[in-house]
């Protein structure tokens, strides 16, 4: 299979089941778990089952190209199922088999992984999915994001697709991989893996990323005031980028690491709080009209007792309509 | 008719660790839920898988037994008015008790003045099938997972996801619900493998329109039924078979597979069906530590590493797979390509390292907090070590000991201490021999982290032992410092283990006066930091109680070591040995010697001179002091002759004591300070082995 078939194909697996079929954040980011369509969508009460690939960024993991399995970019492929579904692990595993991983023919196995973003202010618990030892996917029950507690919970599968596809392509080195018939994942992406590796650790200028850094949290703050919560969080996305880069430059002492870490998960805590608000203010507008109201109320009810509080009135609110929203499956 | 409990829990993914610990904890919380619910039953056992926690009880009653008895009430005087008839509050208390007024009877009840109201109560035992459902909910929710979650729009909380349960008693279902699910005799076999699986990706996915269901009957055949679906549920079982496995593969390949039991623990919880499968790896891997190699396997992948009759590894590796698979070599390829990219990331670490010098990672644990409320100037890694040496140096450490403690930590800012953690120690000795340091030096870097744990092996130079006692008392004398000692069970800095490692190692090496010299040492290094340990009182007694408990853990009955531990305690050598003394001292003379320790207490003894000859009279007086004498005269040092002369003495001792003895306290105040300076003489022989005071009555 080759490794736009594999996106096309869980791409249908999941739309298929009720998911929309999301497009990468266009802002450099870590992981898949920092688009907005799910960091801020698996807050508050609202439904919503989506699928995308994200470009992800680790600049440390760099390896100028050389190492078969690490870099210092790849391609995540990401489910988030909200609320999780009681049988996604039967789900999950089916669309394994939809693209050629075959239970009976591999040793599939869910292994205890609990999943944790200091700079997301995020935590969760799940496993990582091993296929005869190699991790393939990311599995895990969001309970906290942006240091509110999530209700319903969301369910999050993050596929390493360059690793499944090596797997079915029986191809030992990820730069091997064959993109679709003629070209090569080494010749889309070898010379950004050269490039970007000389640039994160010898040619960026912490300077520059520093200053940079500053005036993301400068502006996450201000846009914040002015209530445009997502325009924010990019800022948000931003900064934690150029934290990134700056570690792996190792611009970044151990003792300031924790500092420049509590400073992303300040702006993502603020940007998840004014868009939980933002939302009840729309009616959540993913529920049904009716029922979006009834959990506006609640929120607004509970408002003074915070957002966290708020959020979880407003989810309780829907919980007796639960049968009248969409699902995925 | 008593009958047999099945209750399951079905779940996704249970992590390994926590099952071992909820299958561990389940009986007991069970039989304790039994007890208060007055349940007779028979054996109660957990058995369970990472998709599963179960309980099975045999013979469990069918009922409570019924219930008889007296409830006393108000005072009778408070619950009859003065006409006979019954107060509100005797009212109340019929009422409350469901029993007609007349039932009412008057009585004395113990520990208590006037006569009270007493209700002759009987309850009729409740049937267990009524009780069973709260019970079990309250097994199931008060399990304590060390993390635990919601899913879906639930706010029920669990280890994972709950997916099904089944409650059964004597074969009969037990209408229970919880955590959204309702109980059944439905459960689901292996994921895989159990037979109705329903595989085509186009079916419906519902949990209940998939196959791999199977019905139980009871528990009596719960195993059996499992089994048959591919799920070998005892946790013995299925030790067992990966132990037949694991020798199976061995004999495949001329090999041994290198004990691992920790491996093995969490490998038994990792699936339902375990099938072992081995694979191989580039031998030229093996030119990194073999620690790297055999590290990076187990950690990540949780493959044994196999080695041949001599025990040198192998380039080979044995697994257990959670299924059985079509064809294995596809997952043998598969997971040795896995441990192959980890084994080029292993090397592409090692080469890192071997790029960078000792001085440049000393350098970088300036940036590495080690304890932040010890402040600046002494609050890093750096500062540590800078410690380190000055304690060791004070000690009159050997060049070797100092090289080492300036050393000892510098692998920690290596990248493959950084990727793994746990070969902090044994990386630095590789670096260190590869960069030209004697051996003593290298070893001494990984020792000074031993021991590892209770009954691990203790440091084997002693230049390893100086830097693990310097190490070890810098963190305590830091954290006492600062206000961080152990509170309750909590330990997060791990001092009583490092406390206990001190002594182990001090024990291990004889060094009989250097506590003191270490702690003082600590303090002084600590103390030109900035960071001053205000009282050490609290610190002395922390190590006297671990010194106590390695006394205890040795046999020495408690009171002994308490009694041993009196007066003088600092050099651990001698505690040991007069607590290994002090069982030999028979019942009598402890006795006996209680109390002459106590007469000279009372009497404020101390004022007798002891360098003065007492002068005894009586012929009591004159046998013990002759017997003394004699005895003493031709004893050698030590607590075992010292022993032996009170043991010698004992005759004597008890008939100045006996009837036809003498009174101590006489009246006559010259003829009592005879006795007491007798007393006190022969005591303050006796009281450098232990206080006979705090002494048990027996050893």
């Amino acid at each position: 299979m080759y490794l736009q078939d594999l996106i096309f194909t869980l791409s249908k697996f999941w739309a298929d089941r009720g998911c929309v079929i999301e497009q990468p954040v266009d802002v450099e980011v870590g992981a898949g778990t920092f688009h907005p369509a799910t960091f801020l969508r698996v807050l508050g009460p609202e439904p919503w089952n989506a699928a995308f690939v994200q470009f992800s960024r680790r600049p440390a993991d760099g390896r100028y190209g050389d190492n078969p399995n690490r870099a210092g970019a790849y391609y995540q492929f990401q489910v988030g199922l909200k609320p999780s579904p009681l049988h996604v692990q039967d789900l999950y595993l089916d669309s394994l088999r939809t693209i050629g991983i075959d239970p009976a023919s591999h040793d599939i196995r869910f292994v205890e992984d609990d999943w944790e973003s200091p700079t997301l202010g995020a935590w969760g618990l799940g496993w990582e999915v091993w296929c005869d030892g190699q991790e393939v996917t990311q599995f895990t029950y969001f309970q906290q994001a942006g240091g509110i507690d999530l209700l319903p919970v969301t369910a999050e599968l993050t596929y390493g697709i360059e690793r499944i596809c090596m797997y079915l392509q029986d191809c030992g080195n990820m730069y091997d991989l064959k993109w679709d018939k003629h070209v090569t994942y080494g010749q889309l992406r070898k010379e950004w893996e050269r490039e970007y590796s000389t640039y994160h650790f010898e040619q960026l200028d912490p300077a520059v990323a520093f200053a940079q850094f500053d005036t993301y949290e400068r502006q996450c703050t201000r846009l914040l005031d002015v209530g445009l919560v997502l325009p924010a969080y990019e800022q948000c996305m931003k900064s934690s980028h150029a934290f990134n880069s700056l570690d792996a430059r190792g611009a970044i002492s151990v003792t300031e690491r924790q500092r420049f870490i509590g400073r992303v998960r300040a702006m993502a805590r603020a940007s998840a709080h004014a868009y939980v608000g933002a939302r009840a203010r729309l009616g959540f507008p993913l529920l049904p009209a009716a029922i979006g109201q009834t959990a506006k109320s609640a929120y607004e009810a509970a408002a003074d007792a915070g957002v966290n509080a708020a959020a979880l009135a407003a989810a309780r609110a829907v919980v007796p309509h639960v049968g009248e929203l969409p699902r995925a499956g | 008719m008593p009958a047999d409990l099945l209750f399951e829990i079905g779940c996704e993914e249970i992590p390994a660790k926590m099952l071992a610990r909820a299958l561990a904890e389940l009986p007991a919380q069970l039989e304790a839920k039994l007890a208060a619910a007055r349940l007779a039953h028979g054996g109660v056992r957990a058995l369970g898988t990472p998709r599963r926690l179960a309980v099975i009880v045999k013979q469990l009653a069918d009922r409570q037994p019924d219930l008889h008895e007296q409830v006393v009430g108000p005072p009778a005087s408070a619950a009859f008015a003065p006409d006979g008839s019954l107060t509100k509050a005797g009212q109340g208390f019929a009422a409350k008790n469901g029993v007609a007024a007349d039932a009412l009877q008057k009585q004395e009840v113990a520990g208590k003045k006037g006569l009270y109201v007493v209700a002759a109560r009987h309850v009729v035992g409740g049937e267990t099938r009524a009780l069973l459902p709260e019970l079990l909910r309250e097994l199931a929710a008060g399990i304590a997972w060390p993390k635990s979650m919601r899913w879906g729009w639930s706010e029920t909380t669990f280890v994972r996801p709950v997916q099904w349960l089944v409650a059964l008693l004597g074969g009969e279902v037990v209408g229970l619900q919880w955590a959204g699910q309702t109980a059944g005799r439905k459960t689901r076999g292996h994921r895989f493998l159990s037979p109705g699986w329903i595989e085509s990706p186009g079916a419906r996915s519902d949990a209940e329109h998939r196959g791999g269901w199977i019905e139980l009957r009871g528990a009596e055949q719960y195993a059996e039924a499992l089994r048959a679906a591919h799920v070998v549920v005892d946790p013995a079982v299925r030790r067992e078979l990966i132990e037949g496995e694991l020798a199976r593969l061995a004999k495949q390949t001329s090999l041994r597979v290198r004990d691992d039991a920790a491996l093995l623990d969490e490998v038994v919880n990792l699936g339902e069906y375990p099938v072992g499968i081995s694979g191989q790896f580039d031998p030229s891997y093996l030119e990194v530590p073999e620690e790297i190699v055999v590290t990076a396997m187990r950690t990540h992948l949780r493959y044994f590493a196999m080695e041949d009759a001599s025990g040198k590894i192998a380039n080979r590796f044995a697994t257990v797979m959670a299924t059985i698979v079509k064809d294995p070599a596809v997952v043998q390829r598969g997971n040795e390509n896995v441990l192959a990219a980890r084994l080029a990331d292993a090397k592409f670490f090692f080469a890192e390292d071997r790029k960078h010098t000792f001085d440049q990672w000393n350098a970088k644990l300036d940036g590495i907090v080690f304890q932040a409320k010890l402040g600046d100037g002494a609050k890093t890694i750096g500062d540590k070590v800078r410690r380190i040496v000055e304690i060791v140096r004070a000690l009159g450490g050997a060049s070797g000991a100092v090289r080492a403690a300036a050393l000892c930590k510098a692998d920690l800012a290596s990248t493959a201490v950084g990727e793994f953690p746990e070969l902090q120690g044994v990386m630095g000795r590789h670096y260190a021999k590869l960069a030209g340091e004697y051996d003593v030096v290298a070893g001494a870097i990984e020792q000074h982290w031993w021991p590892k744990g209770q009954g691990a092996v203790l440091p084997q130079t002693g230049e390893a032992a100086l830097v693990a006692i310097a190490d070890r008392m810098d963190t305590l004398v830091g954290c006492f410092a600062v206000g961080l000692e152990p509170t309750g069970s909590a330990d997060p800095f791990g001092l009583r283990r490092a406390a206990i490692g001190i002594w182990q190692i001090l024990l291990e090496r004889g060094w009989r006066d250097t506590f003191g010299k270490v702690f003082d040492a600590a303090v002084a290094a600590l103390a030109a930091q900035g960071v001053k340990l205000a009282d050490r009182k609290a610190l002395d007694e922390f190590f006297r109680t671990r010194l106590r408990g390695i006394l205890v853990d040795d046999g020495v009955p408690p009171q002994d070591a308490d009694a041993v531990l009196a007066e003088t305690w600092q050099d651990p050598v001698d505690a040991r040995a007069r607590a290994a003394e002090c069982a030999r001292i028979p019942r009598e003379a402890r006795e006996v010697f209680k109390r002459i320790a106590n007469i000279l207490d009372d009497a404020h003894a101390k004022q007798y001179a002891l360098a003065e000859q007492p002068a005894p009279k009586q012929p009591v007086e004159v046998a013990l002091w002759n017997a003394f004498s004699a005895a003493q005269g031709k004893q050698l040092e030590g607590y075992g002759a010292l022993i032996n002369v009170l043991v010698e003495i004992q005759p004597q001792v008890a008939a100045f004591f006996d009837k036809g003895g003498v009174m101590v306290m006489d009246p006559d105040p010259a003829v009592r300070g005879e006795r007491l300076k007798l007393l006190a003489v022969i005591y303050d022989r006796f009281k450098r082995i232990a206080d006979f005071r705090k002494l048990g009555a027996s050893s």
